[in-house]
């Protein structure tokens, strides 16, 4: 194995793949996410910058880029600074297995859906110390909710991945993707498991009705209070890019990933996560927020048993059909 | 070449932010100090070949047991946990036995004949730690639930108590 020629492979791709999620995950997302919550709430959203406001979000980073870096005084710098860098590393590193086409994927692990469970549980730690470094009471408030959420989220999560990996028999994404070719998309096959995939996914990326650690109405911006500049927006960046790659496992998974007729998969594959992605911003702009307790009761008392009883039953049903 | 340089990195970074959980004089830093660690160890069972469990330990090291151990500290009195001893007034001794079983290591080590397996090893290791769980290990396994269950047992009955 060349090592110069592996190394300088994975710094380029992470360049490109850093370059898409930006543009096309963050960027785009958010003007996306304004529109249709303008479209919901029957007004018409950003509309002044370029054409239909296409060009908001581009004056919004010139803007962000442009804002001091504040640090509050009584902070842990160290790891005050590191913070957002996980959120944004763990966020970028769940788009290694995810396959846009036959050929169009990082790396094809054989552990696939191991390594995407792994990659999404990290950003909580960037939050969990974004907030305590922050030296504010909101920020910790925020971090700490989002430790026990997402804790409590990841069990039903990775339970929804074992339930598809047995199906498909491979752990290897390209590998469940071709599964769903002989036996049709894993969405009908493996429909509770969708449910609580999705459930879970949107509590893992903090967004509403879920959104507990950044409650505006409560904790000012919950976690990310004390952020500035730049270092705001790599927490917002990680944000995106973790729910893009919750919709692109998503489209993975049940949605028969690149495959369709006639476009080319690369096409398939963004149509499918644009679908999952606009399902997330419905719930967005449609239901309250959820309380705390009522928040832990769903994940333990509901999610959890139905993820564990539809393993046994897709086990069964594998075993004996 | 590359898998010796890779060792090495690999356990620089494992030790050196070992060296931090430990010494450490602010509690948090110790506690996040043990990512980079953690990543060490999956680094060097990557390099052992053993992906599946590369992977979970980064799923329930790296991103669950981490972040338990700061929830824990942030909930603790104090909260913050800043000023901490970390170190008592016996550090010789406990210098002394750490030497101890750094000599009796070494020398079991050293003296063990290693076989080198003969059989390639297998592509896929993931179903095989399955298999061999609820074949011939399902003893060890069903008594790690068991002391699981009692630890869950144990926590909810101290919290509890509290009301």
């Amino acid at each position: 194995m060349n090592w110069g020629l592996e190394i300088a492979k994975a710094v380029g791709l992470a360049v490109v793949m850093f370059t898409f999620l930006a543009v096309v995950g963050a960027m785009f997302g958010v003007l996306l996410e304004r529109k249709i919550g303008g479209w919901i709430q029957s007004r018409l959203g950003p509309k002044h910058v370029g054409p239909q406001g296409l060009l908001q979000t581009i004056a919004d980073t010139v803007k962000l880029l442009q804002k001091e870096h504040i640090t509050p005084r009584a902070a842990d710098v160290a790891i005050f600074n590191t913070a957002p860098l996980i959120v944004a590393v763990a966020g970028l590193m769940d788009w290694i297995v995810i396959p846009f086409g036959p050929t169009l994927i990082v790396r094809d692990l054989n552990i696939g859906v191991v390594f995407f469970a792994a990659m999404a549980s990290l950003t909580v730690v960037g939050i969990l110390v974004g907030g305590f470094a922050s030296n504010n009471k909101y920020s910790l408030l925020g971090g700490l909710r989002s430790a026990s959420q997402m804790i409590s989220y990841e069990l039903p999560l990775a339970m929804a991945l074992v339930a598809v990996a047995m199906q498909a028999g491979t752990l290897s994404t390209l590998g469940i993707v071709n599964a769903q070719a002989q036996r049709g998309w894993f969405v009908f096959l493996q429909f509770p498991a969708f449910v609580i995939f999705l459930i879970a996914a949107t509590a893992e990326v903090n967004r509403v009705p879920f959104d507990l650690p950044e409650a505006e109405s409560e904790l000012v911006a919950g976690y990310f209070s004390e952020y500035t500049g730049m270092r705001f927006a790599l927490f917002q960046l990680g944000e995106y890019a973790e729910m893009f790659a919750m919709a692109a496992m998503a489209t993975t998974l049940f949605l028969g990933g690149w495959r369709g007729p006639l476009l080319p998969p690369v096409i398939w594959f963004l149509l499918k996560m644009y679908l999952i992605v606009f399902f997330l911003m419905w719930t967005r702009w449609t239901f309250p927020r959820l309380r705390l307790d009522q928040l832990l009761n769903l994940s333990w008392k509901l999610l959890l048993p139905a993820g564990l009883i539809w393993i046994l039953i897709t086990g069964f049903f594998i075993t004996f059909f | 070449m590359g898998e010796l340089a890779a060792f090495i990195i690999l356990s620089a970074i494992t030790l050196v932010s070992a060296v931090v959980v430990v010494t450490s004089r602010n509690i948090v830093r110790s506690a996040l100090s043990l990512v980079p660690t953690f990543f060490g160890v999956t680094g060097l069972y990557i390099l052992l070949q053993a992906e599946f469990v590369a992977g979970i330990q980064v799923l329930i090291y790296a991103g669950a047991i981490t972040v338990l151990i700061l929830f824990v500290i942030m909930l603790t009195e104090g909260g913050t946990g800043l000023r901490v001893r970390q170190t008592n007034e016996q550090v010789p001794l406990s210098i002394l036995a750490a030497a101890v079983v750094a000599v009796l290591l070494i020398g079991v080590l050293a003296q063990t004949p290693w076989p080198r397996a003969t059989e390639s090893l297998p592509q896929y290791t993931a179903s095989g730690i399955g298999e061999a769980l609820l074949t011939n290990l399902v003893l060890v396994f069903e008594v790690t639930s068991l002391v699981l269950l009692v630890a869950l047992m144990g926590a909810i009955i101290v919290a509890r108590r509290e009301r």
